[in-house]
């Protein structure tokens, strides 16, 4: 005996993906097909499981994870950077890894592949943007500003500014500085 | 999100050097459109029309005629609606007072014309991934000042 059947994959999937949130326990609402929107916060683990469930479907999340592999190095940067004097003398690349629990060869790939600039660039672009709103927005000699971010000398900050950003820190002081001035005269 | 090509305006009264800046873009690898205008009144005629589409980044000459570089600068910091835009002066010229000058005016990027075509590419190239970074990492754009 034959039979013929209809399906109707929207609702299948839908059906699926319903059934399975429900088991888990976790709250959401379906935008439009395949997209959905949790509404609270999922722990990992959670996600782990629907993700492995999904998968005996053939349903599989996508989502570009180098992207969010990128974003997650620059978070940790940025934190670093910010609080340079908690991390006293730990190498930048083992600090990176032992955050985020890659090698610090497969991490630095990736965010090269991603962003066209290396994890070294970032990190001394982000040291320089640091440096420069201190000096902007503290009364902090150099020096301090230098012994803040770790670097080993005054020189060191100097020269790295220099490269960076082609101008001196005391140039980029002095524009700010006049840039101001014009803008409240304008006012 | 913003589109993910970076949008380049160039406003340059010297023919060669329009023609350098389109070609060095073209054979970049990076996504990009660029737009050329041939003075600084055809320039802000256009972006000043409400429907424009502002760049990223404009590339500004400082010596033109009837309307010079540092003019369109000036003009374009007065406008809210170009905030948003970087602003590279691209010029001939090194001295150090047209350097402060345009900065303390609200240029981001300084680049002296360079007079090989590699070195434009890179110059070029280094301007567009800065800009990006401070785009895509929270910068703040008040302290964005590069001299190439």
């Amino acid at each position: 005996m034959k039979i013929f059947i209809k399906f109707d994959f929207t609702r299948i999937c839908t059906k699926v993906i319903d059934e399975k949130l429900m088991e888990l326990g976790i709250k959401y609402r379906m935008l439009n097909f395949g997209e959905i929107e949790f509404l609270e916060e999922v722990p990992a683990d959670k996600l782990e499981a629907f993700d492995a469930i999904l998968k005996e479907y053939g349903v599989e999340k996508i989502e570009n994870q180098k992207v969010i592999l990128v974003q997650k190095i620059k978070d940790t940067i940025i934190d670093m950077v910010l609080n340079a004097n908690d991390n006293i003398n730990v190498k930048s690349s083992v600090y990176l890894s032992e955050k985020l629990g890659h090698s610090y060869g497969y991490l630095s790939n990736v965010f090269s592949e991603v962003t066209y600039t290396s994890v070294e660039n970032f990190i001394i672009l982000q040291r320089i943007e640091h440096a420069k709103s201190l000096m902007i927005n503290t009364d902090l000699s150099l020096t301090e500003i230098a012994y803040r971010l770790q670097y080993s000398s005054v020189a060191h900050l100097s020269t790295q500014f220099k490269n960076t950003t082609g101008i001196t820190p005391t140039t980029f002081q002095r524009i700010i500085t006049k840039r101001r001035e014009l803008n409240t005269n304008k006012t | 999100m913003r589109e993910d090509y970076t949008y380049v305006v160039l406003a340059d009264d010297d023919e060669d050097d329009r023609l350098f800046f389109t070609e060095a873009f073209e054979e970049l690898k990076m996504k990009t459109k660029v737009d050329i205008y041939k003075d600084g009144v055809d320039l802000m005629n256009a972006l000043n029309q409400s429907d424009s589409v502002l760049p990223n980044i404009l590339f500004l000459d400082l010596n033109m005629p009837m309307k010079s570089g540092l003019e369109c600068l000036k003009e374009i910091k007065d406008n809210q609606r170009f905030k948003d835009i970087a602003i590279a002066i691209y010029s001939t010229s090194a001295s150090e007072e047209d350097i402060e000058d345009t900065f303390v005016n609200g240029a981001n990027i300084y680049i002296k014309k360079p007079n090989n075509f590699n070195n434009l590419k890179k110059i070029l190239s280094d301007v567009v991934t800065m800009n990006w970074q401070y785009h895509t990492s929270g910068l703040n754009k008040d302290n964005f000042l590069l001299r190439l």
